[in-house]
């Protein structure tokens, strides 16, 4: 018997009967994992697993689901919409934050501010933002009341509901994750670099394009991986402010929940999990994409 | 019911220090891989009392001596006793010893007086008797009405004798340092190694104390274990290691040192004759190597001088060289020259500078000569 | 010269307006006067935060939304935390895969999350229940808190553990007396990533809070359905002063925790 008083599992770790045929120590980690990974097993995994194998089991064991969608035009339109869509989104982020990421790292007394300001959206609800571009890109909403004022309209055109209205509020939610990534790779530039380049003679277009750009580009990799496979799964910005005939691949799965087509929609889970999953073990074979990754996750 | 480690706190006199016995200490710490031992098969006894230093190169195994020791690491074998009684099955937080680490580990949420204080609250000493040990502990180390303040407002040396101070403020009877000095400048160094040793004698505990800097080694030390490749290369007080290195190893890592090979020739009681560059060099030596045996004599560079020097009122000494100055630098205190001996083994010489004596030149030849019992076969 | 300084500023300034801008103006809509929404407001006036504060269908679903976020923060930061600590010691392979599965909600799609809780949690019943949504909030908001707390105990120094325990501390007193306050400031960021995720989150909710756990976000999804009234201005605006509040002090944390432990690590390299 130990003759010190001591919560179970830690007295574990360093009280070591001389014989004992176990040693008890090393299960200490796995018993403080153990709670959580149980946890995650029965009431997140196994659930998503057990959905997941409707795809194949429904009625009796068949890869008919996956076959079937070689000839589901549903299925290859939305598909095609949800990789046009992310695509469309991604490059924007990138053309929008990459300026934006050299703001903040060049910036000095502004830095904070300019922090701030990217951060504001990104603590924000995506549903409070998508209310935000329904607000702003309605009918009789301050786009279009604008557009009327600078006379380039007559009357309010259609945007809300619309393919642009989804990608310009996708673009607004998703900059933050490219901006992030990047600013941390031109940050760990060295500045002396930039100093030796132009002291070389290089123009500050040759400087960017030669040294910066190149420098940068884990994070540039990193930003574009990580906001496709978001853009994959948007569900609640297309179905707020995106077109009624413009469904993307989670909200096709939605869809079909909602009419219990629960094979369908399972299989549909799996080309949209396979899809991301995909893309995000191509990213760790990047070079340096996986720290990049790593630090703006945090 | 006992509470951990309790019996060496509370007041009253501090005991004797502990003793420690390590026997062919081993530690292994990648068992899948051949990787070489970072302990093998250390053997010491460090008495009650001793102010014991481990010196030895960075990865010859000193802190993984010290952290078995401490009880952080396992021995792979051998065993580790302390007053007798083996400790190895017994986990660190009832060894009752004193530990101060290369970065002090003060804890950085607690002010000055916790972290002092916190050894005594595991041993449930009651408040008021705590603050009393807190303060006198800070008295020893000269840091009195620091109490309040958070280790992140002191400056490393002041961090260092909290460090110290916690160490020593449940009374422990055995204080092992890793490194305890290795972060600070050279001044601050130097006044806390005297510091040190009068904490040694004030406490009167059991010290042992790492370091690669072989200079606070000899200063702070009672004996000193010299380690290299996870062994003991020799244990002994400063002047036996400085005057008679048992191996080239311990010769050439305290302080500096010549080595000059040579050819046994003949014993004569307990000094041995061998020829190096053809001359005639007697050299102490504990063994009886064979005559004709290839060996190796070393001497110090200090030790030697210009035969045409004065001796200050002894026998001018027996060993003698003729050597070429190859190169002859001042250095304030003292002028280091580079010699050639005849095949062309150099040999250092460091001569107490004094404007009274005839620097060499660069080419001249001389005689140098030095005394017997400074040459030691290793 | 001047153009190349200026023109790469002003190109910045428009996108960080474009980034700002809407939020703003739901700020500026909230304070609206009129009955109607349209902006720039004719006059201002708190009417759609009465509207918001005397309406119990918008009241019950806040407190809903409050209880379920402060259970998982409760849940979500006890097994995180516990987790963060064992996952730091197990072997290699063990964390890698231990660390996929707790991370992985933050890469699974939302909306596969989410049917997938819905087809397993409807067999037992516990659709409409807070205790579903508490139970599949958890799932979602641990991820956080596992990673914080990982942050901040990648920073501690071992030998401090090892100092408390040569001075006599036992485990588990080295753990509630050094290790515990050395990462609080991760597991309160990790606390609060939590209480966002939750407060916010609304794909799992449309599919598992049926009629009987209605949250904030849920409720305002359905309104947005039939009409775009100022009051989810209103609550909107509330929401975004809350979460900011809650993420800026969430920083601010961070921030002080790294300033302290570099201030000690620097004094003695
Ligand atoms: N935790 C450890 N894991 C593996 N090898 C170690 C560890 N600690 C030390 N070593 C190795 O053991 C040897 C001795 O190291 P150490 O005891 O730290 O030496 P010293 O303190 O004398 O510099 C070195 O080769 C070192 O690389
Ligand atoms: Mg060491």
């Amino acid at each position: 018997m130990s003759e010190v008083v001591q919560p179970a599992s830690l007295a574990l770790a360093v009280s070591r009967p001389k014989t004992a045929p176990f040693d008890w120590r090393r299960a200490v980690p796995l018993l403080l994992a153990a709670p959580l990974l149980v946890y995650m097993l029965v009431f997140y995994a196994l659930p998503v697993a057990a959905m997941l194998l409707r795809s194949v089991n429904d009625p009796s064991w068949t890869l008919a689901n996956y076959a079937i969608l070689f000839e589901d035009v549903v299925f290859q339109k939305t598909f095609w919409i949800t990789i046009n869509t992310s695509v469309t989104v991604t490059l924007g982020c990138l053309i929008l934050g990459y300026p934006v990421a050299m703001g903040l790292v060049r910036a000095k007394s502004m830095a904070p501010f300019i922090l701030v300001i990217i951060l504001l959206p990104f603590w924000t609800s995506v549903l409070v933002r998508s209310y935000a571009w329904m607000v702003l890109l309605g009918r009789h909403g301050l786009v279009n009341e604008a557009l009327i004022a600078l006379g380039m309209i007559e009357r309010p055109i259609r945007i809300l509901n619309t393919p642009l209205a989804t990608q310009i509020a996708m673009i607004h939610i998703l900059l933050p994750y490219m901006i992030l990534p990047i600013a941390n790779a031109l940050r760990q530039i060295d500045p002396s670099l930039i100093r030796a380049a132009s002291g070389l003679g290089a123009t500050p277009f040759m400087t960017f394009r030669q040294v910066i750009l190149p420098l940068s580009m884990s994070g540039m990799a990193a930003g574009t991986l990580l906001t496709f496979v978001l853009a994959l799964g948007f569900y609640i910005t297309p179905a707020m402010v995106g077109g009624p005939r413009d469904i993307t691949l989670s909200m096709l799965i939605a869809q079909q929940v909602d009419q219990l087509n629960w094979a369908y929609a399972a299989t549909l889970s799996a080309v949209l999990l396979a899809t991301a999953l995909a893309i995000l073990a191509m990213a760790r074979k990047l070079p340096g994409v996986g720290n990049a990754f790593k630090t703006s996750m945090r | 019911m006992t509470v951990a480690g309790m019996n060496g706190a509370g007041p009253g006199p501090i005991g004797r220090g502990a003793s420690v016995t390590l026997s062919d200490l081993e530690k292994t710490y990648d068992r899948t891989s051949a990787a070489a031992k970072a302990v093998d098969g250390v053997s010491l006894d460090i008495r009650s009392g001793e102010f014991l230093t481990l010196l030895g190169p960075s990865g010859s195994g000193k802190t993984t001596t010290l952290m078995m020791i401490a009880g952080f690491e396992t021995p792979t074998a051998g065993d580790i006793a302390i007053d007798g009684k083996s400790v190895v099955a017994m986990p660190p937080y009832r060894r009752n010893i004193g530990m101060v680490f290369q970065n002090y580990a003060l804890f950085p949420h607690l002010t000055v007086e916790e972290n002092v204080g916190f050894p005594l609250k595991q041993r449930g000493v009651p408040k008021a008797e705590r603050a009393k040990l807190v303060a006198e502990a800070l008295e020893l180390v000269h840091l009195p009405g620091y109490g309040a303040r958070y280790p992140r407002q002191l400056s490393g040396g002041q961090q260092q004798r909290v460090a110290v101070a916690r160490a020593v403020v449940f009374k422990p009877r055995l204080l092992l340092m890793d490194e305890p000095l290795g972060a600070l400048d050279k001044q601050l160094r130097e006044n806390l190694q005297l510091e040190m040793r009068r904490l040694h004698a004030d406490l009167g505990i059991t010290f042992i104390y790492v370091t690669h800097d072989q200079e606070e080694a000899l200063t702070m030390s009672d004996r000193i274990a010299v380690m290299n490749d996870g062994k003991v290369a020799q244990v002994g007080s400063p002047e036996d290691l400085y005057d008679r290195p048992d191996n080239r190893f311990v010769a050439g890592f305290i302080g500096e040192s010549n080595f000059l090979p040579a050819v046994v020739r003949g014993l004569e009681d307990d000094v041995v004759v061998a020829e190096c560059e053809g001359t005639l060099i007697r050299a102490l030596c504990p063994g009886r190597p064979a005559s004709g045996e290839r060996v190796t004599l070393t001497t110090r560079p200090e030790r030697l001088r210009f035969a045409d020097g004065t001796w200050a009122g002894t026998e001018p000494p027996q060993n003698r060289m003729s050597v070429t100055v190859t190169e002859a630098v001042f250095a304030g205190e003292r002028c280091r020259y580079m010699l050639r001996a005849g095949d062309g083994t150099s040999i250092v010489l460091k001569e107490p500078s004094s404007a009274a004596i005839r620097r060499r030149a660069v080419g001249e030849r001389a005689e140098i000569a030095w005394s017997v019992a400074d040459t030691i076969l290793v | 010269m001047r153009l190349m300084r200026i023109l790469p500023a002003s190109i910045v300034s428009l996108i960080l307006f474009f980034l700002a801008f809407p939020i703003v103006v739901v700020a500026i809509v909230s304070f609206s006067s009129a009955t109607y929404l349209t902006f720039p407001p004719p006059a201002f006036g708190l009417r759609w935060y009465e509207a918001f504060f005397s309406n119990p269908d918008w009241l019950k679903p806040t407190w809903v939304s409050i209880w379920v976020a402060c259970a998982v923060v409760v849940l979500a930061t006890f097994l995180g935390t516990l987790a963060a600590l064992g996952i730091a010691r197990l072997p290699k392979a063990l964390r890698v895969v231990a660390a996929g599965l707790i991370l992985s909600p933050l890469i699974v799609p939302g909306i596969v999350v989410a049917i997938g809780i819905y087809y397993a949690y409807s067999r037992y019943g516990l659709v409409g229940t807070p205790i579903a949504m508490v139970l599949a909030h958890t799932c979602l908001a641990v991820p956080f808190v596992v990673t914080s707390v990982t942050a901040s105990l990648s920073g501690i120094d071992p030998r401090l553990e090892q100092a408390a325990l040569s001075l006599g501390a036992t485990p588990g007193a080295t753990f509630f007396q050094v290790t515990l306050p050395l990462i609080q400031p991760g597991v309160l960021v990790g606390a609060l990533f939590a209480f966002i995720t939750s407060f916010d989150e609304l794909i799992v909710a449309l599919f598992i809070s049926g009629t009987g756990a209605v949250t904030l976000p849920r409720r305002m999804w359905d309104d947005l359905r039939f009409q775009i009234d100022p009051t989810i201005a209103a609550v909107s605006t509330l929401t975004i002063v809350l979460t900011a509040a809650l993420m800026g002090a969430a920083h601010f944390l961070r921030k002080r925790a790294e300033q302290n432990r570099m201030a000690t690590s620097s004094a003695a390299p």
